[in-house]
């Protein structure tokens, strides 16, 4: 059973109502089933799917284009190593070299305790304090092979439970738009003559 | 976050470890005023510096009034084109309604760094951008699209609009007036395409995020669901509380004529000090940003410097020969490159070359959206061709298949920059080509700039064909 739960159907029905076309809501709700689950699963694309009118094959689509969604069982800590230009510059090479070898993985692989899987990854925004790494995408920056090591330490220990959720939590807040403050959706396909504010000459 | 495991190396560190990387220096500061506060995400501290009186002052005035101060502010696009802002407003069709702003905060150009700090420490000052725009240009909706790999910006965003709606700057009946919009928090999921405008629409629509047939060239005639849109850049949008405020001749007395105001840009790589640094517009050469005690203090270990890398990954590469070359658009395009999102990189006498170059070439290939067929069928050879090379398995042959395979994508001259070590004179900015974004020519750029600067490199690998190089296992290659 892993479509999304009776909470999370509240909450994507809350997401969808911001969008004037419910499948603005996809991303943010195949997110949502992650967050679950830990992973993208096909109950949830078909559960999300019923949630937005479309296909699951829509669902699934435009899902798997994007790096972020995991369509198999993934650890709980999932470790993105950057490789891209200013990290391959300050020994992102190096230290994924030494990251498969301490994990006994190859990079694309979970560890048989099904805790961390390691991946590579593309630039992370952060070039200036290469080399990066983001655990659940949280930044770890100028990482040395003693601090990956202290990293994975501390994930096996669980010292790090408070600071990185698990793999499938992004931001641990939402937005909540407040009912009496809300404008709500502008449908697209409502021509109106402007906004309020705007003082519009007739053609 | 925790910074435990920040304590490497000899580089300096900044000294705002809720800005990692962000120096202040003594000069103007327009977008990154309050990184110097550790709670400068909050909306006391916004309250404190100044924040939201942009919008009190934009909400004073009527909405054509504050889109002609921010056309004569000249406000340059900062998401890499460089586009004047208030211009790109102008576009939406005539008594077409509703309007969309979308925002671009989907960071991900290599070597580019400063949206994501822009979102994390000064949340509000984003906000209030977002305002102004959809008050001056008549927009009724406005989403906040954010990369889903910055979970950080995320919280702090999502805590200021919460904030925001609170205190009625967002929602309906903004401060009183008869002004209303609600700004959606809006998540990506990783392509690095969905930074090109329409694939960012589509993406927000749901769909894969693949670039949009051009014409219509702009999506301010037909955006998001069809509708004029407005799609601008974080830091394009952080300047806006400042023009608002202080009026467009305080803005254009900053920098100069063609490029007023300040713009953040990221140098990182080889560099004693890599850093994020606020720098006025037509202030500084490359020499000043890479040498220069306020900014980067020199290439580390004593190094000489090899090569830079000087707009993101997507720009042609310079060497030292190119570093009295002002930091503007206009002189780094004759001088064969761009500045594109603003982001230096910089490689020291010690760098392999071909692989430095092969982990753009490979960035993007492995980020091609698959539409256009010269990038990605041309984009996945490259990364193959490259990546045999720099495995030392490459031959002539191989070299000059890469410059056929970079012919179909980019056909005729390739911009690059002079050298005079080789002799070679300047070929200016832009490259013809055959796809419709900038994907496909990027991941011909830096092959083309390494090989044409450094053709030895590329010889002595490919003479010494036979001899396996000893290099760490290839991450992710393959995949």
């Amino acid at each position: 059973m892993t479509r999304l739960n009776d909470h999370n159907v509240l909450v994507a029905k809350e997401i969808i109502a911001r969008y004037p076309k419910k499948k603005s809501a996809l991303i943010p709700l195949v997110h949502l089933s992650q967050q679950q689950n830990g992973y993208v699963t096909d109950d949830a694309m078909r559960h999300v799917a019923e949630l937005i009118d479309v296909t699951p094959a829509e669902v699934y689509g435009t899902a798997s284009f994007y790096e972020m969604f995991r369509f198999e069982p993934t650890g709980k800590y999932l470790i993105n190593i950057c490789g891209t230009m200013s990290c391959q510059l300050m020994g992102a090479d190096a230290l994924m070299h030494h990251a498969e070898h301490t994990l006994g993985v190859r990079a694309g692989s979970t560890t048989p305790d099904g805790l961390i899987t390691l991946q590579h990854a593309e630039c992370q925004a952060a070039c200036t304090e290469a080399p990066t790494l983001q655990v659940n995408y949280r930044h770890r920056y100028r990482v040395t092979l003693e601090a990956f090591d202290q990293l994975v330490d501390d994930l096996r220990s669980g010292a790090l439970e408070a600071v990185v959720p698990p793999h499938g939590t992004l931001a641990r807040n939402r937005q909540q738009i407040p009912a009496d403050r809300a404008v709500g959706v502008t449908d697209p396909d409502d021509v109106t003559e402007g906004p309020a504010w705007i003082q519009v000459t007739p053609a | 976050m925790s910074t435990d495991y920040t304590e490497n190396t000899d580089r300096v560190v900044s000294p705002l470890p809720w800005a990692p990387g962000f120096y202040p220096g003594d000069r103007p500061q327009i977008v990154t005023s309050r990184f110097q506060y550790e709670d400068g995400h909050t909306i006391e501290r916004y309250h404190a510096t100044g924040g939201y009186e942009g919008l009190r002052a934009a909400l004073a005035k009527s909405p054509a009034d504050v889109a002609d101060e921010v056309k004569n502010s000249t406000l340059l696009g900062r998401g890499g084109a460089g586009f004047p802002a208030g211009v790109k407003w102008g576009f939406t069709p005539q008594g077409v309604w509703p309007r969309y702003l979308v925002v671009n905060g989907d960071e991900s150009e290599p070597g580019t760094y400063k949206d994501r700090l822009l979102m994390e420490c000064d949340p509000h000052q984003l906000i209030e951008g977002c305002l102004i725009a959809c008050y001056a240009a008549g927009l009724s909706q406005c989403f906040l699209y954010i990369r889903g790999e910055m979970p950080l910006a995320h919280e702090r965003v999502a805590v200021a609009l919460d904030e925001a709606y609170a205190a009625g700057y967002v929602g309906t009946g903004i401060l009183g007036t008869d002004f209303g919009v609600d700004i959606v928090l809006h998540t990506g999921a990783g392509a690095y395409v969905v930074g090109e405008e329409t694939a960012l629409i589509e993406s927000l629509e749901g769909e894969r995020g693949m670039p949009r047939l051009k014409p219509p060239y702009f999506p301010a005639a037909v955006g998001l669901y069809g509708q004029p849109t407005i799609v601008n850049n974080v830091e394009t949008l952080a300047n806006l509380p400042f023009i608002a405020k202080e009026g467009s001749a305080a803005y254009t007395a900053i920098g100069t004529a063609t490029s007023p105001g300040t713009r953040m840009i990221a140098v990182s790589g080889h560099v004693m000090r890599p850093g994020v640094y606020e720098i006025v517009n037509g202030s500084t050469t490359f020499r000043d940003l890479l040498y220069g005690d306020e900014f980067c203090q020199g290439i580390r270990d004593g190094n000489d410097l090899k090569a830079f890398v000087p707009g993101g990954g997507s720009a042609p590469w310079f060497t030292a020969d190119q570093l009295d070359v002002a930091f503007e658009g206009p002189e780094a395009g004759a001088a064969g490159s761009m500045l594109g999102s603003g982001a230096v990189m910089v490689m020291d006498s010690t760098t392999d070359i071909p692989a430095a170059a092969l982990s753009l070439v490979r960035f993007y290939a492995h980020e091609s959206c698959g539409k256009c067929v010269p990038c990605r069928e041309g984009g996945t050879w490259l990364y193959r061709l490259v990546q045999r090379i720099v495995d030392g398995n490459g031959t002539d042959a191989d070299l000059q298949t890469i410059l056929d395979v970079g012919q179909s994508i980019c056909p005729g001259d390739m911009p690059h920059a002079s050298s005079e070590r080789l002799g070679l004179d300047a070929v200016p900015f832009p490259y013809k080509m055959t796809t419709i974004c900038f994907v496909g020519p990027s991941a011909y750029v830096p092959i083309h700039s390494a090989m044409t600067l450094f053709p030895e490199d590329f010889d002595a690998l490919v003479t010494k064909r036979g001899e396996r190089r000893s290099i760490p296992v290839m991450a992710g290659a393959g995949e």
